[in-house]
């Protein structure tokens, strides 16, 4: 850059394309996410077992497996940056050894996407509250249509579905939404992001 | 650039009133920089903290980020082109052992960087042992990259370095988080290597001992703009010499300021050792791996011991054991009267809370121990978890210069400051017995005044001290006697 | 050994190349995942406990590792056999419960089903150095080489710390917090490694780009990564168990495809 700047202006220039530090610390938050996803794993059958009961409130513990794709999504605000992250964080609990096995590749992918295009939708340029909670909205959406059509609760009744479906999206905007927020912000604070525009959003210091 | 360099001649650096400002900062880091250094020359670049050094061997390096990351004012150029367009042929090697080492094994590692360049395979396979043989680095090479010491991850980052064949060397402050034996090994490589190659130099270092019989010319920056001395060695350290000392640079003739030390007595023994082994337990194993056995220390307050040994030797381990957060592997670890207090001699046993006013243990990265999002509150875990109220943490606040801190998030804290910070959250709850992994690790020499008056300060004031450490001057001022720890064999106590 | 990291011994398993292995587990996996009955899953997972012992592990390793799904496939069978979709004989009943011939069927292919699946993966895996395979989904496959690369050191970064783990936890019991409920001691810690892995990360990042990577320049590669005859025999495996198992159950009458 060879141009004079006499005053510093706020830095709105956005730049699509990922820097080699997008993709370390999104594989970074993947991988750690995906230890996570396989901890929670663990934890689903027991706790679901809990919740047999009502069979529909098992979408409660959905967003454990969905917060990935919008933490990663709110650090590095770059297109594909939920997908890349859930994608995985997936591989990563699948690798580990779930009970799943290769359909949480596929889930992944899925939910990743339920995630990117709500940040899509706001053209990338709106990360606060509110999309990271619609954004865990959207992964949740889409788990429940995967859940409900595809695996074993495909058989249950319309009734128990729906309330499946209801408390994976509360799930998904809570655990995914809510949290990673936080998280992505805690982050911010610690100054880990000084590298990447979601970690300048507080006031420059001197 | 294409094709592979095969000839290395050093690269020429001209700067015409070059500046950077980071997209997170209002003032910018680097001004009005106007410099030019010819090829094959080495260069040893001195300044304050904030005075840009960093910034400027990371734009040489072409990796200071796009625009997403900061404004560019000026010219900076390699050769007569900028610096982006010339990765791979600039070397760079950081601070920070642990986050260069990109692959899990070694040969891996140091290929890693010629894979880039485009080298053809055959010719890495070639370039990789001849790297790792003029860093000293003598290993196979699948060896994990995970089992090396700290002097050994920086040799082979360097070694990385020299396999691009680089015109141009670029290290920030290498040695900083090394022992003294590392230190040198580093030291010899880097000049090992500018011997063959001719590349030019440009080192960021506090402690100019080091590199003085290497580098030929001295560059001071002033973190105003520009410069504030530029020569030879031997000119620039009379001109200049002492107001590099008072702004933290390790100057040879310049020693930091000593402590009075009052006149002590032992006070009541707190803590005794015999025969004791320390080891750690691996994951899902049952026993101990032990790292030395067969010490034997006695503690009592008042007292500062230190101690010293080789890497792996242990120290870590015992300072660890001692402070009652691993369990001994063999032998007794007693807690006496004056430090159990009513509770059971076994300092492993205490819960966390009941070790807080008997022994306080700073890790050697700060980083490690940190748990809020703030200075104060950081000060404050200690305190809130066992219930007393927070005057002392105003105090502690001043007394360790960290007032206009306080709502600052501990993360973003310079190196001295963390370490200071550390060291008050150790202090919040008294502890009888205050122990420290290497203190004084690659801070500079005003930091390491403050930090050893302030702790002189609490042993003449009955608080035990023990440190591991490998500062010789940091010995010779504290500490009142020496253990010594040899690996797996028993130690030898050599009285002060 | 580590939780990411695995220790390979050398095998017959160990030494094809990692996306063959990747490439098998997947073919596998969708082919199983087209019916759920007890015969096809059966067969597979006959097939496939015959050639374990050509994949090299240990019995430590290969039950430690596969711990969970020995868990989990009990549980969820008999989740379904309890809760089910129902249909033939009536066995049982108690409030919500129904045990049938049907659930009984279902329960057991639902069992076998998550071994015959999960095995594979798992045990694949555990042979595979990470390098190898991010050299295979570079050279092989032609993944961008920014995004497998830079995959593999985020992986690497986690897996060292994860190893720091207990030292994180020494670190807050010398700080007095140690004793918490496990919940929170777990969150918060979690956290703090969630920050240093991103600082360290960061300067990782700062390092791989001071040695030339990420550029636009065409990259080589220093370990070649071979996709051979050895390979494609083992992609014919992959490819003969499921059809065996859908042959299987197809002659027993019992296959039924998932989305009917």
């Amino acid at each position: 850059m060879h141009s004079t700047i006499t005053a510093p202006k706020p830095a709105v220039r956005r730049n699509y394309r990922w820097r080699v530090v997008d993709i370390v610390v999104a594989s970074v938050i993947g991988v750690a996410s995906g230890v996570i996803f396989w901890a929670w794993g663990l934890a689903w059958t027991p706790l679901s077992g809990l919740l047999a009961f009502a069979p529909g409130l098992g979408g409660l513990l959905a967003g454990g497996w969905l917060f990935a794709g919008v933490l990663g999504g709110l650090i590095i605000r770059k297109p594909g940056a939920a997908l890349y992250t859930e994608i995985i964080a997936a591989v990563v609990s699948m690798l580990v050894g779930t009970q799943w096995g290769f359909s949480t590749l596929i889930w992944g992918v899925i939910e990743g996407l339920g995630a990117e295009l709500v940040f899509a939708a706001f053209l990338y340029a709106n990360w606060r509250l509110g999309v990271a909670l619609l954004a865990g909205a959207g992964a949740g959406v889409a788990v429940a249509i995967l859940d409900t059509n595809f695996t074993d609760y495909a058989a249950l009744d319309f009734g128990v579905k729906a309330v499946y479906f209801v408390s994976a999206v509360v799930s998904g905007v809570v655990i995914a939404g809510f949290l990673s927020w936080l998280a992505a912000r805690g982050l911010a604070r610690s100054g880990a992001l000084s590298r990447f525009a979601s970690g300048r959003t507080a006031a420059p210091r001197v | 650039m294409t094709g592979v360099r095969t000839s290395a001649a050093g690269a020429r650096i001209t700067a015409r009133g070059w500046g950077w400002r980071h997209a997170s900062r209002r003032a910018p880091a680097v001004q009005g920089l106007d410099l030019t250094i010819e090829p094959g020359e080495r260069v040893l670049l001195l300044g304050r903290s904030g005075a840009g050094k960093s910034t400027l061997i990371q734009a040489l390096a072409g990796v200071l980020g796009g625009d997403e990351e900061g404004d560019a004012t000026g010219e900076l150029l390699i050769d007569g082109h900028p610096p982006q367009s010339a990765r791979g042929e600039a070397g760079l090697v950081l601070q920070d052992p642990d986050s260069q080492v990109v692959l899990a094994r070694v040969g891996d590692d140091v290929a890693f960087a010629c894979e880039n360049l485009g080298v053809p395979r055959d010719e890495i396979w070639r370039r990789v042992p001849a790297a790792l043989a003029e860093v000293g680095l003598d290993l196979p090479l699948d060896h994990p990259t995970s089992q090396l010491s700290g002097g050994q991850k920086q040799r082979l980052a360097l070694a990385g370095v020299v396999a691009m064949r680089p015109r141009l060397l670029l290290l920030d402050e290498p040695t900083a988080n090394l022992d003294p034996a590392g230190v040198v090994e580093v030291r010899d490589a880097v000049a090992g290597t500018l011997q063959t190659s001719g590349a030019t130099l440009v080192v960021i270092e506090h402690r100019v001992s080091v590199w003085l019989d290497v580098v030929d010319r001295v560059i001071v920056l002033d973190p105003a703009g520009g410069l504030l001395a530029d020569g030879s060695p031997r000119d620039v350290l009379t001109s200049a010499g002492a107001q590099l000392a008072a702004a933290g640079v390790w100057v040879p003739g310049f020693p930091p300021a000593r402590p009075l030390r009052g006149a002590r007595t032992a006070g009541e023994p707190l803590l005794a050792a015999t025969g004791l082994a320390v080891g750690r337990t691996e994951f899902a194993r049952r026993r101990p791996t032990v790292v030395s056995s067969g010490i034997d220390v006695e503690l009592a307050a008042g007292e500062s011991l230190a101690i010293v040994g080789e890497n792996g030797a242990g120290k870590s381990t015992l300072a660890l054991t001692l402070a009652g957060l691993l369990a001994p592997a063999g032998g007794t670890l007693e807690a006496l009267p004056g430090l159990a207090r009513g509770l059971g001699s076994l300092p492993y046993r205490w819960r966390s809370k009941q070790l807080l006013t008997r022994t306080g243990m700073v890790f050697q990265d700060p980083e490690h121990q940190f748990l809020t999002g703030s200075v104060r509150a950081e000060l404050e875990v200690g305190p809130r978890a066992l219930g007393e109220d927070l005057d002392r943490v105003d105090e502690l606040l001043e007394r360790l210069h960290l007032g206009h801190l306080a709502n600052a998030n501990p993360f973003t804290l310079s190196g001295g400051e963390k370490r200071r910070l550390s060291v008050a959250t150790a202090l919040a709850t008294r502890p009888q017995v205050l122990l420290l992994d290497e203190p004084t690790f690659g801070q500079d020499s005003l930091t390491w005044q403050e930090l050893v008056a302030l702790l002189a300060e609490l042993v003449d004031a009955g608080t035990a001290l023990v440190s591991v450490t490998h500062d010789r001057e940091f010995v010779d001022t504290l500490a009142d006697r020496i253990v010594v720890l040899e690996g797996l064999s028993s130690e030898g106590r050599v009285p002060v | 050994m580590s939780l990411i990291v695995p220790d390979i011994r050398p095998s017959a398993v160990a030494r094809i190349n990692p996306v063959a292995k990747m490439l098998a587990a997947i073919l596998l996996a969708i082919a199983l995942l087209l019916s759920i009955d007890w015969v096809s899953a059966a067969v597979a997972l006959g097939l496939e406990a015959l050639l374990l012992p050509f994949a090299g592990l240990s019995a430590r390793q290969f039950w430690l590792r596969t711990a969970t799904l020995w868990v989990a496939a009990p549980l969820a069978a008999l989740t379904t056999v309890l809760y089910g979709k129902d249909s033939g004989a009536l066995l049982a009943r108690l409030g919500p419960i129904t045990i049938t011939d049907g659930s009984l069927d279902l329960g057991l292919a639902i069992g076998l089903r998550i071994l015959a699946i999960g095995l594979p993966g798992i045990v694949l895996f555990a042979t595979t150095d990470p390098t190898d395979l991010a050299d295979g989904l570079g050279q092989v496959l032609r993944l961008p080489a920014r995004f497998v690369l830079g995959g593999l050191a985020g992986l690497r970064l986690v897996g060292l710390f994860i190893e720091d783990w207990r030292f994180l936890a020494l670190a807050r019991r010398a700080r007095g917090v140690g004793d918490s409920n496990p919940i929170a001691r777990i969150a918060r810690q979690g956290f703090s490694l969630l920050v240093l892995s991103v600082r360290r990360g960061s300067k990782l990042a700062t390092a791989m780009e001071a040695k030339g990577f990420g550029s636009e320049r065409e990259r080589t590669w220093a370990r070649p990564s071979v996709f051979g005859a050895k390979e494609w025999r083992f992609i014919v495996i992959a490819i003969a168990i499921p059809t065996a198992a859908i042959v299987a159950a197809a002659l027993a009458g019992t296959w039924k495809f998932v989305l009917s």
